[in-house]
């Protein structure tokens, strides 16, 4: 196993997240109750997709530079684990909504998910979503390779408007909106308990580390499976 | 120096406010303190982290598969 001491960092950091994120004092809120900890998971999720997707993007310029085949594999497995990151903070997001946001009986779990933060997350997803199935339509590689390092760069940049520009702008019930009384915790480190933030960064870099581990492993994968074209382009040049 | 002082009494000034503020509902904030003080928290935090491991040694053999795999 090559390179291993960030693996067990991801482990050490996965462990102190669980432990330390069960039993170390939380603040007493209202409504939020013991879910605050959510945030060492939820919150974690998007951190590492965001980190994710910028590896990605970082590799689609690079591939677009120099067209070597290699980068492209890497944006594609980047890309693939920042929309699984993205895909499990929106599912956790919408657990975490039913008991927080929808304090008034009247409300239904549809009304409470019409909202622009969340919207926002989806079209964003989407978006990576349709990166997928562009790739997956072209049976020439470097046309393939070609466009979807293209439209990657489409998809990051589509991210700063759709989850983090318009949210901030309408106003939203999640926090860090205009709308919201909590703040900006995610972000703003003096909106965050100063026990929480301890176990909060350690989760980022832990999930993260765990994202880029798996991602590396199918790329891995990937590179064994295309060896013999790998081989092509460097006797070529 | 005073300057600091005065900040700091005045954190701790609103810091009180706010808890006057919440003290006003009459109503202490709910937490899973049972489950702290009879202990069950730990097994919730055991059966966590017997997940993250077999995840873990899962995603660890992988890896060494794939290793293997590029030796060859």
């Amino acid at each position: 196993m090559h390179k291993s001491w960030w693996k067990i960092a991801s482990l050490v950091l996965l462990v102190f997240t669980i432990v330390g994120g069960f039993l170390m004092d939380v603040p007493r809120l209202f409504i939020l109750n013991e879910t605050i900890r959510n945030l060492y998971f939820h919150v974690a999720m998007w951190f590492g997709m965001m980190i994710l997707f910028i590896v990605s993007f970082v590799y689609s310029i690079k591939y677009l530079r120099g067209f070597n085949y290699r980068n492209d594999i890497y944006a594609h497995h980047f890309a693939s684990l920042g929309t699984l990151f993205g895909v499990l903070g929106y599912t956790t997001g919408a657990i975490w909504v039913s008991v927080t946001w929808m304090t008034d009986q009247a409300q239904s779990f549809g009304s409470v998910m019409r909202e622009p933060k969340l919207l926002g997350a989806a079209i964003a997803l989407l978006i990576y979503g349709a990166y997928f199935v562009l790739r997956g339509s072209f049976t020439d590689i470097d046309k393939r390779a070609r466009i979807s390092a293209v439209y990657n760069i489409f998809a990051f940049v589509m991210l700063f408007p759709s989850i983090w520009i318009i949210p901030r702008l309408v106003g939203s019930l999640h926090p860090g909106a205009p709308g919201s009384d909590s703040g900006n915790p995610a972000l703003d480190r003096r909106d965050l308990d100063a026990t929480m933030r301890i176990v909060f960064y350690a989760a980022v870099i832990g999930w993260t580390l765990l994202g880029v581990w798996i991602a590396t492993l199918k790329i891995r994968i990937q590179l064994i499976k295309d060896k013999s074209l790998l081989l092509d382009t460097t006797t070529k040049k | 120096m005073t300057k600091h002082l005065k900040r700091i009494f005045l954190l701790i000034l609103m810091a009180a406010c706010n808890t006057i503020v919440l003290a006003q509902g009459n109503k202490p904030v709910e937490m899973a303190d049972l489950m702290r003080s009879n202990g069950k928290i730990y097994i919730v935090v055991a059966i966590c982290l017997t997940i993250l491991l077999g995840l873990f040694f899962y995603v660890w053999s992988i890896d060494r598969k794939i290793s293997r795999l590029e030796k060859e």
